[in-house]
């Protein structure tokens, strides 16, 4: 490689920084959504790199559902107070009731769709014109169409055939009052890519995504972390098996897969070997239908 | 290991899905879960064969019509290479979409249906990739087992494409045989093809040189954010930063920020924390300059030597993009790299007919897809390069002020 030549994983670095100045060049007042999992650990990475020694021109913020793994939530606040940068926590469980909304009923009650309640109600109550988050677009086909800035209606709404072109690296932030910009600067990295940066630069997870030892209900191929979030029959089968978490979700619609890997670079050949996808075999919600994720983001959703 | 970013041109009757479902399926970037979906898709069609389409078609418009209507992109990678796909609709009614995927890619796989020929289409997916100056381009002439392998079919096409490419200067062509639908010569060469004697696509794809394709001499740094923690320890600090996208900055070079003209030099350059002497395009870099001097965001700073033009008047090739026509007159926004200007459309002076290059009369408005020759004037002045010198420094944008779309893309002239 000659000397002025970027790898693979510097190439993306520097996108994703350059899209990050651009969200503080553009907005009034963005916020970066982090919820302790690896893809906004990285985002918040990048923006040590993209902003230090300033502040971040922007707040953490994490749309609680309730349902958060323990560790994720501590790693989160740890890691807040550790860089110094102002987290902001809107809880789930008080927009249901304040707002009188119904919890999903069954075995697996998500509040996944109703986060989306509270987001909304976060972005207006601080005022928020830009959110950046960690979505991919290698994690699901309605993503992979999905703009780098992705412009919301006031009701949060994804309107895919009525997206902005994006050009080269110029991203147009403008927007009408009440509209707000998802913004999303790893758009380009797949899951891979985020792990070898990880490894690269040696982050710091959670350690749910190393090995471990958890009770876990198999439930249709998937092993599901047993919770008071989710509700045991007699007949559920229920074993100890050792397992790592390959995303981060709500402890009612992410799944395990069983593991042996206690390093990174273990999970990295784990990842390799695998032939399953990411959210095909983490995620419980996405399994709904073939447009599950488009119409989430329709709706509001991230 | 680097990065290709690539394009695909073709409509789905070109088997355009189809070739990069092949890539992604024969490179095994396609896991079991997400082809049991297509699989199930599959069925609920009438022709029951896996169709491996069905991948790229990202929204349930695009599935229910079985077209592309928007750009989508897909990731694989090999040992050698990350690949970015942008897999961008054929149609003219999509010319915009087209535009926006070929503006960031390295390559364009431009599909040609054996039994076709040279087409209309192919010699518009052609002027769009000469227009966005895309480097490299891979003529794919597919469905070569419709046409019994033959050689003379495949001669004859390369033949007529090499006059397009003439006429349209494209500088690096290659030709490839393949079958999509069967996989031939996409990872592997096939052996029903003795008499062709390149390589596979996916090997062409794999080392084709693009780092050359950077441009490491006139150096251009526009300033996005200024960082300045004003805090007690770092109450003097003032850094700018950005994205170098093109040359090399080295700590001491005498500089020119752009448009103003003042002049300073480098006092350090950082990059995550670490002051380091020389930095390069693509990174992402904070710089100090010696002297206090009022630079923000959409000033560019750059090395003396070879400058930007700096003017308020730039002629420019446009795409429209908007629904609601372009009228000379109008004003918009335009944006290049970080600096955004009042901006109005003088006039145009003709309309690329982009089936046949011609040039046509100037219109009285243009529409959606339309790709014309205008004369713009900005409200301030603005640092730029020719696009087909530059290319990371002479794209612009135009944003309607009232709707705050994307209405136009500009490739300065």
């Amino acid at each position: 490689m000659s000397k002025y030549q970027l790898d693979y994983l510097d190439q993306l670095e520097s996108e994703s920084i350059h899209i990050l100045r651009e969200v503080a060049g553009q907005f009034e007042r963005p916020a970066l959504l982090f919820s302790g999992g690896k893809d906004s650990i990285t985002l918040v990475h990048l923006a040590l790199k993209a902003f230090r020694p300033g502040k971040f021109p922007f707040p953490l913020v994490h749309i609680d559902t309730g349902h958060n793994f323990p560790e994720a939530l501590r790693f989160r606040d740890e890691l807040a107070a550790q860089i110094g940068e102002k987290l902001i926590v809107r809880h789930v469980g008080d927009t249901i009731k304040l707002k009188n909304l119904t919890e999903q009923k069954g075995k697996f009650a998500s509040r996944n769709a109703l986060q989306t309640y509270t987001l909304l109600d976060t972005i207006e109550e601080f005022g928020f014109d830009a959110c950046i988050g960690g979505a991919r677009r290698d994690e699901e086909k309605a993503r992979a169409k999905e703009r780098i800035f992705s412009v919301r209606d006031e009701f949060g709404q994804w309107n895919p055939k009525l997206q902005r072109p994006e050009l080269w690296n110029t991203y147009n932030g403008k927007i009408h009052k009440g509209e707000n910009v998802r913004i999303f600067p790893i758009s380009n990295w797949t899951e891979l890519d985020v792990w070898n940066y990880i490894r690269r630069h040696n982050i710091e997870l959670p350690p749910i995504y190393y090995a471990h030892e958890r009770e876990v209900l198999e439930f249709q191929g998937q092993l599901v972390a047993t919770s008071a979030f989710i509700q045991l029959e007699p007949t559920d089968k229920i074993s100890v098996k050792k397992v790592r978490y390959r995303t981060v979700g709500d402890m009612t619609c992410t799944a395990a897969v069983e593991s042996n890997a206690a390093t990174i670079d273990d999970i990295i050949s784990e990842i390799i070997a695998t032939k399953t996808s990411e959210r095909g075999e983490t995620r419980i919600d996405d399994r709904v239908s073939e447009a599950a994720m488009e119409d989430r983001k329709k709706n509001g959703y991230f | 290991m680097d990065i290709l970013r690539f394009i695909t041109a073709g409509s789905v009757d070109d088997g355009k899905s189809t070739l990069i479902g092949r890539l992604l399926y024969d490179s095994k970037s396609i896991m079991i879960d997400q082809l049991e979906a297509i699989g199930r898709q599959s069925k609920n069609r009438e022709d029951g064969e896996i169709d491996l389409a069905l991948l790229t078609d990202g929204l349930r418009a695009e599935r229910e019509q079985g077209i592309t209507i928007d750009v989508a992109y897909k990731y694989f990678s090999t040992p050698k290479r990350k690949f970015i796909i942008a897999d961008a609709p054929g149609h003219i009614q999509y010319t915009r979409n087209m535009v926006t995927g070929a503006s960031n890619a390295d390559l364009a796989i431009i599909l040609i249906d054996a039994r076709n020929g040279v087409a209309e289409q192919t010699r518009r997916h052609s002027i769009i990739a000469s227009l966005l100056k895309i480097p490299h381009v891979v003529v794919a002439i597919n469905k070569m087992d419709l046409v019994d392998y033959s050689h003379d079919v495949y001669n004859n096409i390369v033949i007529d494409y090499a006059e397009v490419a003439r006429n349209l200067g494209l500088k690096d062509v290659t030709y490839i045989p393949i079958s999509a639908l069967n996989g031939d010569n996409i990872v592997e060469k096939s052996d029903k093809y003795p008499w062709y004697e390149g390589e596979s696509l996916l090997h062409i794809l794999e080392n084709t040189e693009v780092q050359n394709d950077i441009n490491l001499t006139d150096g251009r740094f526009p300033v996005q954010y200024v960082i300045r923690p004003q805090t007690e320890d770092l109450h003097d600090y003032r850094g700018y930063a950005g994205k170098i996208i093109s040359g090399v900055y080295r700590k001491g070079d005498k500089v020119v920020v752009q448009p103003s003209g003042i002049e300073s030099s480098i006092a350090a350059i950082e990059k995550d924390g670490k002051e380091i002497d020389e930095a390069f395009a693509p990174q992402s870099v904070v710089l100090h300059l010696k002297d206090d001097i009022d630079i923000s965001r959409g000033d560019t700073i750059v090395p003396t030597g070879i400058q930007p033009n700096v003017t308020n008047e730039l002629e420019v090739l446009l795409c429209w993009m908007d629904n609601k026509p372009l009228v000379p007159g109008n004003k918009y926004l335009l944006q290049i790299n970080s600096r955004t200007v009042r901006s109005s459309i003088r006039e145009i002076q003709y309309k690329l007919n982009v089936n046949t290059l011609q040039k046509e009369e100037a219109p009285d408005k243009a529409g959606l897809n339309d790709v014309v020759k205008a004369v713009i004037k900005t409200a301030a002045p603005i640092a730029w390069d020719a696009y087909a010198a530059l290319r990371s420094n002479g794209g612009a944008i135009l944003i309607d002020e009232t709707s705050c779309v994307t209405v136009g893309a500009c490739m300065i002239q």
